[in-house]
């Protein structure tokens, strides 16, 4: 197994979190995609290992979540919401543009694999329609061509940074290890809220003055 | 049992009428009472409801109050005041169930014509009773590769798959090999496994039968028949002594499938795969048709029945004779043999355990077996149930689907003595003994037991000395039962049917007078030999020794006993009258070959490992084929010694009215356990079982069966491992005076001192091999 | 005054996801106080407050404590459902990314009143950036005292799967199953987390909890309406000019958080919206003085959901919003009941034709006959949801799919509708 000691103790503190072992599940799948970029066959075998269980009940668990990917992704990956109020605000022409600029289809990588896309579901930032993810990191309110900046930016040297997130755009395997629960650091960097977040409040305390 | 329980009973309305059913009945089983059916697919009365399907929903008021929607009956259970309304007089649960059906159907493909499951599809049958007759769906319907092969045993379609999930459930919840499971999720959920790992559960068959679609068909049966094509007959499996009741379909003289069939006392609604599929047997092997004499040239040649009857009795006649028969004879034919021994052989000479057997073990049947009343139930009750000398998964894969269900139940104590930690003990959470082979008497001496208890005691525990004598003490002093769970199927039968030397039908002791006296004017005869009988090795000895010099041989397998080249030189040596389906090592030393019925050719029963009768009729209508029984009634007549058997009912009928002696019991002459031997650097003791799927001569002809079995190997502990520099997959030769097998190394949780190996597995004969397979000590090297 | 921030009362300051800026604004005071109160006084608390469930269904917060048992010697887990994933729904979010420590604290007066030693956070996966400030808020809790001493709070990263919300299937996903709905009973209260008793609270009803231990029942009740007392956060996103955030007392109307959002678009006006998350039915321009709180929304035929007003203006298509939702459903369908999983697939390819103007006015009655057959027969209450677009749109806007029809093809230009619509004229 290609797995360091550290990796592996890593995991076993994972596992320590939870009250129960197999609640290291979620986390787990998250960490071996943090490794190889996506869950990988040896990430299924180990957890099974070391949880116990039958490799046929990590990978039911995994395939039942859209965030495992079972092949890789690219080094950035693009999430477009066309959920209603999303596609409605211009993501369906974001999710278009950006297939016809990356020469990709849904779930496509890019040749470089810089870039994947995927169109996803409301991804809870409606009053920054239409939003856009990249390694889960919010890009609000964009347009067709912000987009393809953005992607453009990420198939170069410094992808743009995220609206509402870290200073910079953090790699999908480094968005992965924050996902199973690694603290990178990071937490303080970018805004605490965006404007329309700020709205009610702004206008409340307009209205005391 | 002695306490009568009291069910609190709860009166419900359904459809219009009362019944009163136990509390915590569901509601679709409420209405089974009352001959309404609701439809259904999820629900299954042994998994837990999981209201998946949505298939059966019905109106429901509670006193007055009524649900606001329409309910799953499969996961209510009944309450006092319930009113409920099926299909039959409710509009809305009339609509939803149609609704759920024609949601079922959108995605289900139209290929009932080529479906193995058609025309007894529980999906055809309720789209019929349920649904629509035209489709209001015009759209796309979804597709997936069709079907793919999740074993070499199974095959699933997706396509036509309601996601039930009977099938995962199984798995999960009564086998706990959850190798199949559902994945993706929304339209796209599937059963599936995971991709590097096969369904390679030995109770998978079980997934086929309660599939309520033809999702999960086996791979055998695909496109051999139509349901209605087939001749059904109830039968009894033959495999082990389990006692699963069965079903055997037949089209045109061919057996084309057995399924499992149902009763609650004994193996519920499952059984294991060997018993499903491994029936090809008698069809596979190159059956005897003609009675066969030997000649003047030594040749065996084609006689005539009249002639073959003659020349066996006629050297039976002229001899000292003893009987060695199988274990896997029916009761009713080891009665046959074990009269036949008394009368027409005057002699006690007999024994059917064709295998690894002892004189302790001959006590401990005796004294602690023979009569014994021991049932599942007792499982079920247990408060500990200690395992001996006995694999459950893998010799008697019931038991363990009971043990198994306790254990997942209520948590029930399993303790397991053994040198080697089981992938069947480990599912059912026990607690390992670790016991160096030979020493089991030690382990089984310090274990705490209760009148609740039950002892499981394999078959094997007689190759470990004093085991049996440490078990019955541990049972005479804490007041646990014992349960001997002998492998094959016919052995229980044929202790209480005498086959043995020191016992006469109904646990009657040979040395006991009143005994003998009660079965002579029973069988009619003046008086029964009453010199003690020689066992199974000393019958052997004997014919060397020329104090016997004839032998009735009846469906024994010389391959499965120790001291193989001395039986097979005795079988040379002696008259040998052998009464087979198949040429065999036996009958080709034999001087009569006397070809018999199969089992599937006659009627007859089994007892199980508790003495429960298992009965069965002859499957195959048409052969001319006759029991064992028959056969000896006309050797008996054609040696002037009749024991008169014209039928299997009428033998059946003789046991039934002989019953249970009520006189003397034997005792046990108690056995010390040997000395740990000393061992060198390289030397290991050997421990073995048979695993369920393995080269056993009845799983011929089965080879989807065969790709499901377990890897052959050779376990040793890490710390050997490590002493030898051993990796998992690295080869070890293991050698005694007689040979050596080489096998890819495991390493695991073993007792230091031991290497075990399977018995009878491809590349691991060990009885033929090595000829030794329990406890003796074996040289291993790394190569 | 309309709008009473108490949550987002301080999120404008640059720290206020620090735990400096919560204790400047007398974070951890509360929980100071829950701990040294008997949990049925705080639990009676909770209750006389009348905060109820804001993650959708409105169920009394201190009820639901209240069916913790006591004394039985078991394990007992309170568990934030912070799966924010209701299409339209987007206030946990910033209030996670803005002042997770309000969360955090609330955890700790929730748990005492349960007596739970252990609460789980789960968050769903697609934010990263809140998982980083809720791991680190509760790793500056512990440096400072408030966990670690009798409580620990677990943080749970899901991995998109809508259906997780649902309190069952979450706990199925916490327990590192595939997050399908359990059975029901026994509820959660009974056999939760393991089998043990549990809570399930939505991220806002937790986070309201400090305040109200701070500030009394009696406050939290002198604000909302009869039987929905207290603040909550509506948000506002779609066509209106000022889409945001806005903390009211409940009772609000659309009508009045249209005026302080700027109103709709320039230039276009109302044409539906929803009241609390796609899974609400919706609502048209006929109902914009509708009280909203959970009576009121419930009496005009929908439901407050999570106060997800998503506003659509008269460029867009309903059927294609519609089926946009309907695609969404499908996708998110667990796959465990008949109804759910094969009934969206069916109604989306249903509605595919429609928008594309493919079809009958029978295949509308078809489409109403098969959402009947869905809901109140699935498992859960997702299909529920799923139907409930699709129902409510046909009640208001039947003419429309008629029209299109008869058009044989789309009605609406989909660029009309855009955020950037303007900029794209003549380009």
């Amino acid at each position: 197994m290609a797995y360091s000691i550290d990796e592996l103790a890593r995991m076993d503190s994972i596992i320590k979190r939870y009250p129960r072992s197999r609640s290291a599940i979620m986390p787990l799948l998250h960490y071996v995609q943090s490794l190889a970029g996506y869950v990988n066959n040896e990430g299924i075998e180990l957890i099974a290992q070391l949880l116990s269980l039958e490799a046929a009940e990590v990978s039911a668990v995994a395939s039942f979540y859209t965030q495992y990917k079972r092949t890789p992704v690219g080094e950035y990956h693009v999430g477009v919401c066309t959920n209603t109020l999303c596609a409605v605000m211009g993501g369906d022409a974001i999710f278009a543009g950006l297939k016809e600029h990356l020469g990709v289809e849904n779930d496509g990588v890019t040749s470089d694999g810089k870039v994947s896309l995927e169109h996803i579901e409301c991804n809870a930032a409606c009053d920054y329609a239409p939003v856009v993810m990249a390694n889960w990191e919010f890009y609000d309110n964009q347009t067709v061509q912000s987009a393809k900046d953005l992607v453009d930016s990420m198939r170069t040297a410094n992808p743009i940074p995220p609206t509402r997130g870290p200073d910079t755009l953090v790699t999908w395997k480094e968005a992965s290890a924050v996902l199973a629960g690694i603290n990178d650091g990071k937490a303080h960097e970018g805004i605490q809220a965006g404007a329309p977040t700020l709205l009610g409040l702004k206008i409340s305390k307009e209205e005391k003055r | 049992m002695t306490t009568t329980e009291i069910l609190e009973m709860i009166t419900v309305v359904i459809d219009g009428f009362e019944v009163s059913v136990p509390k915590g009945t569901l509601v679709i089983r409420a209405a089974e009472q009352l001959g309404i059916q609701i439809p259904r697919f999820c629900d299954h009365p042994l998994l837990e409801p999981v209201g998946a399907c949505r298939q059966c929903l019905v109106d429901i008021e509670i006193n007055g109050r009524a649900f606001p929607k329409p309910q799953a009956s499969c996961t209510i259970p009944v309450e006092p005041g319930m009113i409920i309304k099926t299909q039959l007089t409710s509009d809305v649960a009339d609509k939803a169930q149609k609704g759920v059906m024609e949601l079922l159907l959108i995605n289900h493909p139209l290929d009932c014509p080529v479906c193995d499951k058609g025309g007894e599809c529980p999906l055809q049958n309720q789209a019929m009773s349920t649904g629509r007759s035209e489709s209001r769906f015009s759209g796309t319907k979804r597709s997936f590769e069709k079907p793919v092969s999740i074993s070499s045993q199974v095959l699933l379609d997706r396509e036509r798959c309601v996601l039930c999930a009977r099938c995962t459930r199984f798995s999960d919840q009564i086998a706990s090999d959850p190798f199949i499971t559902l994945n993706e999720r929304g339209a796209l959920q599937q059963v599936g496994i995971y991709e590097n790992a096969p369904f390679k559960s030995y109770f998978s068959g079980n997934t086929v039968q309660i599939c309520p679609v033809g999702a999960l068909t086996g791979t055998s049966y695909r496109f051999r028949a139509r349901p209605f094509d087939l001749v059904s007959t109830p039968s009894a499996c033959e495999h082990c002594a389990s006692g699963c009741d069965m079903r055997t379909d037949v089209r045109r003289g061919k057996t084309l499938r057995r399924l499992a069939g149902d009763d609650a006392s004994v193996n519920e609604e499952w059984n294991c795969d060997k018993g499903r599929w491994a029936f090809k047997y008698v069809t596979a092997i190159d059956r005897l048709k003609h009675p066969l004499v030997r000649n003047d040239a030594g040749v065996l040649v084609e006689a005539s029945w009249p002639e073959a009857l003659a020349v066996a009795a006629q050297g039976l006649k002229a001899n000292a004779s003893a009987v060695l028969v199988g274990g896997r004879a029916t009761y009713e034919d080891a009665y046959g043999y074990s009269k036949f021994a008394r009368i027409a052989l005057n002699t006690n000479d007999i024994d059917f355990r064709s295998r690894l057997s002892s004189d302790e073990e001959r006590e401990f049947l005796a004294s602690h077996v023979v009569g014994s009343t021991t049932t599942y139930r007792d499982i079920d009750r247990a408060d500990h149930v200690l395992l001996v000398g006995f694999e459950p998964e893998e010799e008697s894969p019931i038991v363990f689907l009971r043990l198994n269900k306790q254990s997942r139940k209520r948590a029930l104590k399993v303790t397991a003595i053994a040198s080697k930690l089981s992938i069947g003990v480990e599912k059912l959470k026990g607690d390992f003994v670790k016991t160096a082979p030979g020493q089991e008497a030690i382990a089984i001496t310090r274990q705490v037991l209760s009148a609740k208890s039950v002892i499981l005691v394999g078959e094997r525990a007689c190759e470990s000395a004093g085991a049996l004598s440490a078990v019955a003490a541990l049972a005479d002093t804490t007041g646990a039962k014992i349960a001997w769970i002998p492998r094959r199927a016919g052995e229980r039968g044929a202790l209480q049917a005498g086959a043995i030397a020191h016992l006469l039908p109904g646990a009657r002791l040979v040395s006991d007078v009143a005994a003998r006296e009660d079965i002579a004017a029973f069988w009619g005869v003046d008086s029964l030999p009453s010199t003690p009988g020689r066992s199974s090795d000393e019958i052997i000895a004997a014919v060397h020794s020329g104090a016997i010099g004839a032998l009735v041989v009846g469906g024994v397998d010389p391959l499965d006993g120790a001291h193989i080249p001395e039986s097979l030189a005795a079988l040379e040596k002696a008259f040998v009258v052998a009464l087979e389906i198949a040429p065999s090592e036996v009958t080709m030393r034999a001087d009569v070959v006397l070809p018999v019925a199969a089992i599937t050719e006659k009627s007859g029963s089994f007892l199980n490992w508790e003495g429960r009768a298992r009965s069965f009729d002859a499957a195959v209508l048409d052969s001319l084929n006759r029991s064992d029984l028959r056969i000896l009634s006309m050797i008996a007549q054609e040696m002037g010694a009749a024991i008169n058997f014209s039928t299997v009912t009428a033998a059946a009928r003789e046991i039934a009215t002989l019953g249970t002696w009520d006189g003397a019991r034997a005792s046990m002459t108690p056995v010390s356990a040997p000395d740990m031997p000393v061992l060198a650097a390289h030397e290991f003791i050997l421990n073995s079982w048979r695993r369920l799927l393995d080269l056993g001569t009845l799983q011929k002809g089965e080879e989807n069966l065969a790709g499901t079995a377990r890897q052959t190997i050779a376990v040793i502990s890490p710390k050997r491992a490590q002493i030898m520099e051993v990796v998992d997959g690295d080869l070890l030769k293991i050698s005694t005076a007689q040979g050596s097998v080489t096998l890819a190394a495991l390493v695991e949780d073993i007792h230091d001192d031991a290497i075990w190996a399977p018995r009878n597995s491809r590349g691991s004969q060990l009885l033929v091999h090595l000829g030794v397979g329990h406890g003796a000590v074996v040289r291993v090297t790394k190569i | 005054m309309k709008l009473v921030p108490v949550l987002s009362a301080h999120w404008d300051e640059k720290d206020s996801f620090t735990i400096q800026a919560y204790t400047r604004h007398d974070g951890y005071k509360a929980s100071q106080k829950a701990l040294a109160m008997e949990p049925d006084a705080l639990i009676q608390l909770v209750k006389d407050s009348g905060l109820r469930g804001r993650g959708g269904a409105g169920f009394p917060t201190g009820m639901k404590w209240g069916f913790i048992p006591q004394g039985d010697n078991k394990e007992h887990y309170l568990v934030v459902n912070a799966d924010e994933s209701e299409p339209g729904t987007c206030k946990d979010t910033p209030l996670m990314m803005a002042n997770p420590h309000v969360l955090i604290e609330g955890c700790i007066i929730a748990a005492h009143a349960i007596r739970a030693k252990t609460a789980f956070i789960y968050i769903r996966g697609e934010l990263t950036h809140v998982v980083r400030r809720v791991n680190q808020a509760i790793e500056d809790a512990y440096k400072a005292g408030h966990l670690g001493k009798g409580i620990e709070i677990i943080l749970h990263v899901g991995a998109g799967a809508y259906i997780c919300g649902e309190e069952t299937a979450l706990l199925d996903s916490l327990e590192g199953f595939r997050g399908q709905p359990r059975l029901r009973p026994p509820f959660p209260a009974i056999a939760g987390l393991y089998g043990m008793p549990t809570v399930v609270n939505n991220v806002e009803s937790i986070a309201s909890v400090p305040a109200i231990v701070l500030h009394g029942a009696e406050w939290y009740q002198s604000m909302g309406t009869e039987k929905s007392k207290g603040t909550t956060m509506y948000s506002l996103s779609g066509h209106v000019k000022n889409p945001g955030q806005f903390e009211a007392p409940l009772g609000i109307t659309l009508r009045e958080l249209l005026e302080l959002a700027g109103g709709v678009r320039e230039g276009h006006r109302l044409k539906f919206w929803t009241p609390g998350g796609s899974s609400t039915p919706i609502f048209t321009d006929a109902h914009l003085d509708i009280p909203l709180d959970y009576e009121g929304v419930a009496a005009a035929g929908s439901m407050l959901g999570t106060k997800a007003l998503q506003i659509f203006d008269e460029t867009t298509s309903i059927i294609r919003a519609v089926l946009r939702w309907t695609e969404f459903y499908k996708h998110e369908s667990c796959g465990k009941c008949t109804p759910c999983r094969e009934g969206t697939w069916w109604l989306v390819q249903i509605l595919r034709d429609l928008d594309a103007g493919v079809g009958t006015e029978e295949d509308l009655n078809k489409l109403l006959d098969i959402c009947d057959n869905i809901a109140g027969r699935s498992f859960c209450a997702l299909a529920d949801g799923a139907v409930a677009p699709i129902i409510s749109s046909l009640k208001y806007f039947r003419q429309e799919y008629l029209d299109q029809l008869a058009n044989k093809g789309p009605l609406f230009d989909p660029d009309e509708s855009t955020l950037f619509a303007p900029a794209k004229v003549g380009a």
